[in-house]
């Protein structure tokens, strides 16, 4: 089975290292990985601000790289969603090879219970309590729920209830640069009903950034971890 | 206070995140609360079905609504009713001038109504001297206040129990630490000589069944049922996208939307009215006037990719589940109608340069479609406005210039590899503040940190 992680711009340039755990976790799981050279941008960030020409141009550009890819994997829901579910929106797809890449494209949890049915991955996370926030285009565009929580208690770890674990992180691309105070306001509301955890992860390095970034601002610790890292971490070696 | 608009929505947002954390605690609090009944109440029925089902008549009914609407008056003039027909707000207060002055008013007792907040209908009254009495609770509450709501279904949950205690001890005399139960009892006394006293009583409507040509209302505090039958005169404003073909649809709609607003089974009060007093009655009006509202609806129908905006029934779901209405209630909003559903329809209203930024103002969360009783694909609504307000050059030049170099670099992968190298260092270590993207980040967090190597560069180098 072969596999092209498509990092994501995000990823590619902030999360180099949950990249390259997700290599090794999909490696260790006997996938044969590749990267292609020419990946960029999904071209999520034009289509939200409401740019469907850029973002078509972004998405031809992904279709030709991934056109040969036997599967898709991506450490973020929120590019998976887009390619999955919005590409097909976009004008001018070719529909059969917007299907075809939509029906090869997951998000690492989603791939590796869905496709490759791991349930146990080792017990490196024995002991660990874990907050998971679920994103929202993991969570409602692609219904990806059970599978991140089963991995992560698959590792040994206990994932910790959070009031919040559903709730928006307030990043949602440019928004949080667009209406900075009350895509901040919803970060805290995040770190403000954070449970006493060991660490805090989630499938989607924008979060990650959003929290993380607000919660230094406020100088508070927030210990967090890529879910890539984390269940890298939570194969026992 | 009236409304200034949407335009402030970011200043006005942001000030009340600052300056008002209690503001932020009870609409956090109530709409928690009401978003946990509506999942216990959805819990109880097939709720799928329900809203494949629900969806369905409101589309069917805005495919058809000529015809309805031409059979909803012929209904409505046999039943002795009055119709009316509103193009705009100023349409709409005309006809309500018109019945004051006919029959003297002089005292009005008002349901709640969320269209007549959009017409502007108390400010009207009372620049025609007339005194105007809100009797729904939390209305009666913002009225002596002299706010706006801040919610479709609960107008007064940004205030806090003792925000109320303050505000009675002061207009009504109650002692300061009163029990809601006592707070509610002295207005209801207040209210019962305004029942009385009054000659006009204004309602909207929540359905409108085009067959039989009634006015259905859901209430829990029986004050839209005094309103509607002790005046002498009742006046219902109707926005022409809340009819429906048949009664018979009413039955499981008013179920949907009491679950969905409050997760009720249904209202405790449900009124169907159907024309004034008859010869064999013994309450009830002696003139039923019904004005049919456009008001930027027919608008909004003719537009192919946002008229589904018009199925909603206003129960306020997506506001309950909102994480960005959470942090501000609907001030924020500038107009009546806040949250999601304000962010869709107050381009097709209020025009798309007017009601800038709100159809931005949204993570695209996706909460809110998941939770509405008819299924507006809010998310998909919110993108096409964004779609729009970017043709009609309506977003920062900046932001186009942006987009438009980063769609270029992204289609060549060099280039893009060595821009995104220099630029996730260059504008951090600047400080930043004054680019346009980098500057509202680094308004609220810190610098994100990145990698010491792309992804790209490790993949070359070799992954162990």
């Amino acid at each position: 089975m072969r596999v092209s992680l498509f990092a994501t711009c995000l990823g590619d340039q902030f999360y180099a290292e949950a990249c390259a755990d997700a290599v090794r976790l999909l490696r260790h799981l006997g996938v044969d990985v590749d990267a292609p050279e020419g990946q960029t941008c999904c071209g999520q960030p034009a289509y939200n601000t409401g740019r469907p020409d850029e973002a078509r141009s972004m998405a031809v550009h992904t279709l030709q790289v991934f056109a040969d890819s036997e599967y898709v994997v991506l450490p973020s829901g929120s590019c998976t969603g887009m390619i999955r579910c919005f590409y097909r929106t976009l004008p001018g797809m070719d529909t059969e090879r917007t299907e075809s890449l939509a029906s090869r494209t997951y998000e690492l949890s989603q791939f590796l219970r869905q496709v490759l049915h791991v349930d146990t991955l080792g017990t490196g996370l024995q002991g660990r309590r874990v907050a998971y926030h679920h994103g929202c285009h993991a969570l409602r565009e692609l219904g990806v729920r059970e599978e991140p929580l089963v991995l992560l208690t698959g590792c040994g770890a206990e994932v910790v209830e959070w009031e919040t674990d559903q709730e928006c992180c307030g990043f949602g691309g440019l928004f949080s640069t667009k209406l900075p105070e009350v895509s901040a306001a919803m970060a805290d509301r995040k770190i403000d009903t954070l449970p006493d955890v060991d660490f805090m992860t989630s499938s989607d390095g924008g979060c990650l950034l959003q929290l993380s970034g607000r919660a230094e601002k406020r100088r508070i610790g927030l210990p967090f971890l890529h879910l890539a890292s984390a269940l890298w971490r939570g194969v026992a070696r | 206070m009236s409304f200034t608009g949407p335009k402030n929505y970011r200043e006005e947002a942001g000030k009340t995140i600052r300056e008002k954390p209690e503001v932020r605690a009870s609409i956090t609090a109530a709409t928690r609360t009401f978003d946990a009944h509506r999942v216990h109440a959805w819990g109880q029925i097939d709720a799928e079905r329900w809203r494949d089902w629900a969806r369905d008549v409101k589309t069917h009914t805005l495919r058809h609504l000529d015809k309805n609407l031409e059979q909803v008056e012929e209904r409505l003039t046999a039943n002795g009713t009055h119709v009316h027909w509103a193009e705009t707000a100023d349409d709409a207060l005309g006809v309500l001038s018109e019945v004051v002055r006919e029959h003297g008013i002089r005292s009005v007792v008002k349901a709640k109504s969320m269209l007549s907040e959009e017409l502007g209908v108390n400010r009207h009254l009372e620049g025609l001297g007339v005194h105007v009495r809100e009797t729904d609770l939390g209305e009666y509450i913002i009225q002596l206040l002299g706010q706006t709501p801040s919610h479709i279904v609960g107008p007064a949950i940004h205030l806090s129990l003792d925000d109320c205690r303050r505000l009675f001890h002061e207009r009504l005399g109650t002692p300061l630490d009163a029990e809601p139960d006592e707070l509610a009892g002295v207005a209801r006394d207040a209210l019962r000589a305004e029942f009385l006293a009054a000659d006009l009583g204004i309602s909207g409507g929540n359905f409108l069944a085009a067959d039989t040509g009634t006015v259905v209302l859901i209430e829990n505090e029986g004050n839209i049922r005094l309103s509607t039958s002790l005046p002498r005169v009742h006046v219902a404003f109707v926005g022409i996208e809340k009819l429906v073909p048949r009664l018979e649809d009413v039955s499981g709609l008013l179920q949907l939307t009491a679950r969905a607003a409050t997760g009720q089974p249904i209202g405790n009060f449900v009124s169907l009215i159907q024309g004034p007093r008859k010869n064999d009655e013994l309450d009830g009006p002696e003139e039923v006037h019904v004005v049919l509202v456009d008001n930027g609806r027919t608008k909004l129908l003719a537009d192919d990719a946002a008229w589904e905006a018009l199925r909603c029934v206003r129960c306020g779901a997506c506001l309950n589940i909102c994480p960005v209405y959470r942090q501000t209630g609907g001030h924020a909003y500038g107009w009546t109608y806040s949250g999601p559903i304000g962010a869709i329809i107050a381009p097709g209203m209020l025009g798309l340069e007017e009601a800038m930024p709100l159809p931005f103002a949204s993570s695209l969360c996706g909460a809110c479609t998941d939770v509405c009783p008819v299924r507006i694909p809010i998310p998909e609504l919110l993108v096409h406005w964004r779609e729009q307000a970017t043709e009609q050059g309506l977003t920062p030049p900046s932001e186009t210039l942006g987009l438009k170099t980063y769609t270029k670099l992204a289609q060549s992968p060099e280039l893009f590899g060595a821009a995104s190298s220099v630029l996730r260092h260059v504008p951090l270590a600047l400080g930043g503040r004054a680019l346009p993207v980098v500057g509202g980040w680094m308004q609220e967090r810190s610098a994100p940190k990145s990698s010491k190597k792309s992804f790209l560069q490790m993949w070359k180098e070799g992954i162990e």
